[in-house]
């Protein structure tokens, strides 16, 4: 089957308080868009491995709100909001991004689509407002790496057969 | 226990950004402190001070040769900051790959509803 991702994600810190995060799909760009924009199909992969996405709220408008909820695989409940202040169908989206964990620590999300050859190469930049909120965010996303990343792929490939 | 002081020492120590492209031309290997006053544009004894926080925290090592002082990585010091990078970019690597899953769906269903 023709899944043919390029693989890793890449991610880089430009400054202290950033985090870009960049990939490369096989799909035009307004089909990814629709990934990240259509909660049904957010539900489907926003979790990674690391629980079942559980409500996915998207209000897709400036001054709009989106949340999403995940239940981790030992029943922790985590969730995610924030508030859309730029759209740009089909190329870029500028929202707001709460852990409610850490509801003191709200980042900027840019995500930029650009499309070459049917190609879409995603970039997403948080920007947080300070040094110690980007370690924390940093941190959270290890844990959940700790959590056996290999065997979500090799579900992911056989269910592929 | 020793493990966790050093890492977090090193992270400290590389949150400054003079100290940061220290370990960016040390990357290119072995220099003297005045090669190292030449790329950054600072006075020697800020850059002295900064390799001295490196020194530290072992993200450098130094040693003498004649009359010059020559300093050079020590990559294992630093392993602990690339993996906490490393392991965030594996988290989002696995959302990838349930995106693409998603995505060969949605090509799948768009080429079946017509041309578009």
């Amino acid at each position: 089957m023709a899944v043919t991702s390029n693989g890793t994600a890449t991610v880089t810190l430009p400054t202290d308080e950033q985090i870009l995060i960049t990939r490369d799909f096989d799909a035009p760009k307004h089909l990814v868009y629709k990934a990240w924009t259509t909660p049904e199909l957010v539900k489907r992969w926003w979790n990674a491995k690391r629980g079942d996405v559980t409500n996915a709220e998207i209000d897709l408008r400036v001054g709009g709100r989106w949340r999403y909820v995940m239940v981790t695989d030992d029943g922790f409940e985590v969730g995610f909001h924030g508030e859309y202040r730029e759209i740009v169908p089909n190329e870029r989206i500028v929202s707001t991004e709460v852990y409610e964990g850490m509801p003191e620590g709200e980042a900027v999300n840019t995500l930029t689509l650009t499309e070459e050859d049917g190609r879409t190469t995603l970039t997403v930049l948080v920007q947080h407002t300070s040094k110690e909120h980007r370690d924390a965010h940093i941190d959270s996303g290890m844990e959940a790496g700790m959590q056996d990343a290999m065997d979500l792929l090799e579900q992911v490939a056989s269910s592929l057969r | 226990m020793a493990r966790a002081t050093t890492t977090s020492d090193a992270f400290n120590a590389v949150a400054e950004p003079r100290r940061r492209q220290i370990l960016d031309v040390l990357a290119g290997g072995e220099r003297p402190v005045n090669d190292l006053v030449a790329s950054l544009g600072l006075a020697q004894p800020q850059v002295s001070k900064h390799l001295r926080v490196l020194r530290e925290v072992g993200a450098v090592y130094v040693r003498g040769e004649g009359r010059q002082r020559l300093y050079r990585l020590n990559g294992q010091a630093l392993k602990p900051i690339h993996d906490w990078v490393k392991s965030y970019e594996r988290s989002w690597s696995e959302r990838f790959t349930r995106l693409d899953v998603v995505l060969e769906e949605l090509k799948k269903e768009e080429g079946d509803g017509g041309d578009e």
